[in-house]
């Protein structure tokens, strides 16, 4: 067992990093995520483990520092939060289209513009859609605790070099913010040996020079590379989803949440059964690649699903999407750093679908 | 005598520098570009750094450097080469990083980049081709087009009241404590090309002695966005870019060089 702390999210997410073995952290200050960087600035990376930390002149050139870094094939991230994250996407098509690892976390704040500092869910779109330019997916994980914020930096990495693809971890000010018990795994070595094949090193005589692009003036080539891009985001589909299902078995009325809402949700599920209303939870872990399948699966034997959204209501379409209308799909949701009780949410289902107490 | 016994090791005075590749150049003939591409790269072959050297290319005439470069080398989006510099160098320090930038790149939309590389003093070496254009797209004003200078977007010349001054960045840099090597150059004559490479010899070995950045502005021509043929742009270059951007030392081992010193 690793050691057990009591810990803010940000904070949990900063020491799983450097215990993760990542070599290079590059940021910018943004509330409600400071805390990552000033929890690494305290640890004296470069004495504890080797790891660089620097705070970047903007999040734009954090995140083509984080760039540089991923092209050499190094384990390397990048934390900030929605109007930060806006700034970023430039670099983030670049990463996804020059296939580079590297973990980038959101730490979801209201807006839009500068908005609010309070917690928010409403860079959904901009998270699992692309974000920037171009026909691209990052690999979205959403935690909804501090072990999450922890356990995920692992998890994150991991899947960023088995797909050459950059992953977001999708989190609010919420989970960002609060304090909770989290277990921090063991440190790991950072990364001394990795596939060289790809990176830029430096070009040796017994291969030949590798060079990071996302550039291909030849229109058939360049198809070509989309195509291979999309092939990777299908694999990712099959193989990566991930979900967590909380009294699904039974249930007539499915809550769909991810991140803290989930939390919420959870305990509105009790209310529900409490008062006798088979209801269940299903939480995506992974918003890309959405659990479409299995809400599909679930559709045909519920009566209603509620969708909690700290946004205007942007997951409720990949619902939609998945449900092919075969169950009405209602959402319940709150904008601008306001957060719902499990009280309202359990209101909003017994409302929504006209349950009787 | 035949060709066959002319043509052999004792006789060579010239040859394709082994570090550029076979791809033709797809620079206009009469630009600098590719002068300086082989310049960096004799000195990368002559100091024998191949396996430790990693470029950044940048957005505009220069962004396909790694078709012609052979050594490793990362696409930077537009003006962010610093930044991506940066990442790299942080991460190997014992690595050898060069930028390629054009005036656009580099002292338009990257001068934040720029500014805070030099600033922090990064252990690389910048390359600044200054052309006073935007070459790649078509000939539009750059932060560095000379008053009173056409290009497409200021077809009756800069006029600076309305369109702001040529920046003269490179002086900008040099003030900053973490530039360790600044100087400007070209490579329109022999000589010239001689002057920049020693300059450029300077900004790898520079990166031994982790003092901060070597940062090497060339003044070059850009005859298809100039219309003039690549006689008459070196001319022009000489009798107005020049004046304007003067060629030589600015500042070396770290201190500022004087005036008096400068004038050769």
């Amino acid at each position: 067992m690793g050691d057990i702390k009591l810990m803010k999210g940000n904070e949990a997410f900063a020491e799983a990093a450097i215990r993760a073995g990542c070599d290079a952290y590059f940021g910018y200050p943004i509330t409600p995520q400071s805390e990552v960087m000033e929890y690494i600035a305290a640890q004296e990376p470069h004495k504890r483990t080797g790891m660089v930390l620097l705070q970047a002149e903007s999040e734009v050139a954090a995140i083509n520092m984080v760039y540089g870094a991923a092209g050499t094939g190094k384990r390397v991230m990048t934390s900030s939060s929605s109007p930060g994250i806006s700034l970023k996407q430039e670099g983030i098509s670049y990463l996804a289209g020059s296939e580079l690892p590297c973990l980038i976390l959101n730490v979801m704040r209201g807006g839009p513009g500068l908005g609010t500092i309070q917690p928010s869910q409403s860079d959904y779109f901009q998270a699992t859609k692309g974000g920037g330019h171009g026909d691209y997916r990052l690999l979205v994980l959403a935690p909804a605790s501090v072990q999450e914020m922890c356990d995920f930096v692992k998890l994150g990495f991991d899947l960023a070099f088995k797909y050459r693809n950059p992953v977001m971890m999708l989190s609010d000010g919420i989970i960002g913010q609060m304090m909770e018990k989290v277990e921090l795994f063991p440190q790991q070595p950072r990364f001394t040996e990795f596939d060289q094949s790809w990176s830029t090193t430096g070009k040796t005589a017994d291969r030949k020079r590798n060079i990071i692009t996302s550039l291909d003036l030849d229109p058939a080539r360049h198809e070509r590379h989309n195509q291979k891009l999309q092939d990777k985001y299908r694999k990712m589909c099959e193989n990566e989803v991930r979900f967590e299902l909380i009294e699904g078995d039974d249930a007539e009325y499915l809550f769909i949440a991810y991140g803290s809402c989930a939390r919420i949700c959870q305990k509105a599920v009790r209310f529900a059964r409490a008062n006798g209303i088979k209801a269940g939870l299903l939480r995506p872990i992974t918003l890309f690649p959405f659990p479409s399948v299995k809400i599909n699966i679930m559709a045909g034997s519920l009566k209603g699903i509620l969708a909690v959204e700290l946004s205007a209501g942007q997951m409720i379409e990949d619902v939609r999407l998945a449900v092919e209308g075969r169950v009405k799909v209602a959402l319940h949701n709150r904008m601008g750093g306001m957060v719902p009780s499990p009280e309202d949410v359990y209101k909003a289902l017994m409302q929504s679908f006209s349950i009787q107490e | 005598m035949k060709p066959e016994e002319i043509i052999s090791a004792e006789n060579l005075v010239y040859a394709r520098t082994s570090l550029m590749t076979e791809k033709a150049l797809s620079f206009c003939p009469g630009c600098g570009h590719g002068v300086v591409h082989r310049v960096i790269m004799e000195v990368i072959d002559e100091m024998g750094i191949q396996a430790d050297t990693i470029g950044i290319a940048p957005v505009g005439c220069s962004v396909l450097a790694y078709e012609f470069m052979d050594v490793d080398m990362q696409q930077a989006a537009h003006g962010r080469a610093p930044a991506v510099a940066t990442g790299i160098k942080r991460c190997w320090p014992g690595k050898f990083v060069f930028t390629y930038q054009g005036d656009g790149d580099l002292a338009a939309i990257g001068t934040a980049e720029t500014i805070h590389a030099c600033n922090r003093g990064e252990n690389f070496a910048i390359f600044f081709i200054n052309n006073g254009i935007y070459g790649m797209t078509g000939g539009q004003m750059a932060p560095t087009t000379l008053e009173g200078m056409r290009t497409s977007t200021t077809p009756f010349g800069r006029d600076v009241a309305l369109m702001g001054n040529p920046l003269k960045i490179t002086e900008l840099v040099a003030m900053l404590p973490g530039t360790y090597f600044v100087a400007r150059h070209s490579v329109h004559t022999p000589l010239s090309v001689r002057k920049f490479k020693k300059a450029a010899r300077a900004a790898f070995e520079n990166q031994k002695l982790n003092k901060g950045v070597s940062f090497i502005e060339i003044v070059s021509n850009c005859n298809s966005g100039w219309k003039m043929t690549p006689v008459q742009a070196n001319k022009w270059m000489e009798e107005n870019m020049f004046p304007f951007f003067p060629p030589g030392d600015i500042k070396v081992n770290g201190e500022l060089v004087k005036r008096s010193e400068k004038a050769e």
